[in-house]
């Protein structure tokens, strides 16, 4: 097997996204497991900061790719960075999670290098020395076990899943020259949502509604607050217009992994319990005792979502002091 | 403008996945086959660029005899013409060889913008879009909610975790399409006559000089070792109440005490 694992980092505005720590931290157990290197990419402009912070998660060696061009994400800007940084033998594996940011490039990579990609893993085992990948497919329906015999292989890493693992290191730093010119894409705006609300990928508790709360999810929202949680919508609750295209939950909205997520009015459409079925622990409240979505639940509640959970952000706000 | 969409017909979202009995596919027979729906977005957003800028809108799809369903689909809504890549050797792609078929495709036709949904709702792949773009050489938008043409440009409207980054491209370029861009029409009843009528040829991997060797199972990347489903969970525990305040009090509290979640 080709040598040494490459964890693809992923920031924005100088701060690294979460899924960078889960990353390195997965690349440094694989390292180890193989007993071989670990380099992590740190990639922007001005990223000595970034490339310093990385360490503390036990690479070997970090690769910073800073350059005027890559301030911000652009895909062929990105890819040809990375092209240029990885040329020659390809690693054991390439690690890159599976942000927005993150799958756009990793699809676009495989493709440069015609390398197997291994979209959205929840799962990396080493089996008889060859690398095994757990893929969700069909919004989470099914689990697709994988293996990608020739390397270059790369495994883009579903956010919110691996174990974050510091380990204080001191690894060198390559800053390799880069030639980055005719890139033919520009950013032109950039239309940040600044309020601090957490994204739903990246959200340990989601409280999400369905048809059940009429359109009303300021409870949830409340709940939401008192549990430092991410609030997500069933598609009909998009469908009608209560919530953005951005909070859908489903098969054919966001597939997310929570620790813990409450569904508040939502009967269970199999699209949507295909979403969020690899929530750690699912509590469902819904009137209809007959709900699909209680079949999928850990914990159920049969009630009236308008009653129960204002109670329920009252005993979360006593319980946290 | 020539715009090219590129869609795939899968299985119903609505519908439950069963795995074959070989392990590695899923059962075929039985299923209710649709248009991918973010392909669906691809095909309206087609058809309203052709509408405000005059062109015309081809579709290709790479699949068995019944892909040709979701062809006549896209038809009934409005396309003007389909290609249909239809090959034993084709069956069983992964993403990067789904995507050297469709380039291979794309080069003998004439295109300013392709569209595709960013993903199909089976495999998940997110892949087959950037791949394409990255074999013809072109630029690519992902994730768009938005689009907008200009002058020998398209400005993609692109949704990223907790915001929208407005970028621009010279075209020909690439799109895919993300949920918020527009609403599907339905194809009208005189649209699906009309779509039996419209053109619709049927090409094979020779006819597109691709090598058989390098795409279908044969070619595969990645490849799947075994199908599950996810692992069952434990039966529900109700948690009932006299009244709202206990039935809070104690789901609160198993989360705490049990579950140790908050």
């Amino acid at each position: 097997m080709a040598e040494g694992i490459v964890a693809v980092t992923e920031q924005r505005d100088g701060t690294f996204r979460k899924v960078s720590y889960e990353v390195a931290s997965e690349g440094r157990r694989l390292a180890d497991a193989l007993g071989t290197t670990l380099t992590a990419v740190v990639m922007g402009s001005g990223v000595d900061p970034l490339a310093a912070e990385i360490q503390q998660y036990g690479p070997d060696r970090v690769l910073a790719l800073d350059h005027p061009e890559l301030a911000d994400y652009r895909v062929e800007a990105y890819t040809e960075a990375l092209a240029q940084a990885l040329a020659g033998d390809p690693p054991a594996l390439i690690l890159i999670g599976a942000t927005v940011q993150g799958k756009d490039l990793a699809a676009r990579f495989a493709a440069r290098r015609d390398a197997g990609l291994a979209m959205d893993c929840t799962a990396i085992e080493l089996r008889d020395g060859a690398f095994v990948f757990t893929r969700p497919m069909f919004g989470g329906k099914i689990l697709a076990e994988v293996t990608i015999p020739e390397a270059p292989r790369i495994a883009a890493v579903r956010p919110n899943v691996l174990r974050i693992e510091r380990r204080p290191a001191q690894a060198a730093v390559a800053k390799p020259a880069l030639a980055l010119q005719g890139i033919p894409t520009a950013v032109v705006e950039k239309r940040m949502d600044t309020s601090g609300r957490i994204e739903l990928t990246e959200a340990d508790i989601i409280v999400s509604g369905g048809r059940g709360t009429g359109g009303n999810f300021a409870p949830l929202e409340e709940l939401a607050a008192a549990l430092g949680a991410a609030v997500g919508a069933s598609r009909s609750a998009v469908d009608e217009g209560w919530r953005k295209h951005a909070d859908q939950v489903g098969q054919t909205g966001k597939v997310v992994s929570p620790t813990l997520y409450v569904a508040c009015g939502i009967s269970g459409a199999i699209q949507h319990l295909a979403g969020m079925s690899s929530s750690k622990v699912i509590v469902a409240i819904n009137k209809d005792p007959e709900a699909p979505i209680f079949a999928k639940a850990d914990y159920g509640v049969v009630g009236d979502i308008f009653q129960i959970l204002p109670k329920v952000t009252e005993a979360v706000k006593a319980l946290k002091g | 403008m020539n715009i090219v969409v590129l869609v795939k017909q899968v299985p119903d979202t609505e519908s439950l996945v069963q795995i074959a009995a070989d392990g590695v596919s899923i059962r075929k027979d039985d299923v209710k086959w649709i248009m991918n729906p973010y392909d669906e977005l691809a095909v309206e957003e087609a058809l309203r660029i052709r509408e405000a800028k005059g062109g015309g809108v081809t579709v290709v799809s790479c699949g068995g005899p019944k892909a040709q369903e979701t062809l006549r689909t896209a038809l009934a809504m409005g396309a003007d013409k389909a290609v249909h890549i239809q090959d034993p050797a084709a069956e069983g792609a992964d993403a990067l060889g789904t995507a050297r078929i469709l380039a291979a495709a794309l080069k003998a036709m004439p295109f300013d913008l392709i569209l595709c949904g960013q993903r199909g709702v089976d495999e998940d792949n997110v892949q087959v879009g950037p791949a394409v773009a990255e074999r013809l050489g072109i630029p690519h938008l992902s994730f768009v909610i938005k689009v907008e043409l200009l002058d020998g440009r398209v400005r993609g409207h692109r949704v990223v975790e907790g915001g929208t980054v407005v970028v621009e491209a010279p075209l020909p370029a690439l799109l895919t399409t993300q949920r918020g861009l527009n609403d599907p029409r339905y194809a009208s009843l005189p649209g699906i006559m009309k779509a039996k009528k419209k053109p619709l040829e049927v090409k094979t991997l020779a006819d597109l000089g691709v090598d058989p060797a390098t795409v279908g199972a044969a070619g595969r990347k990645v490849v799947v070792r075994a199908l599950k489903l996810p692992p069952a969970r434990q039966a529900v525990r109700m948690i009932a109440g006299e009244t709202p305040e206990a039935v809070a009090a104690e789901l609160v509290r198993v989360l705490h005490e049990e579950a140790k979640l908050i």
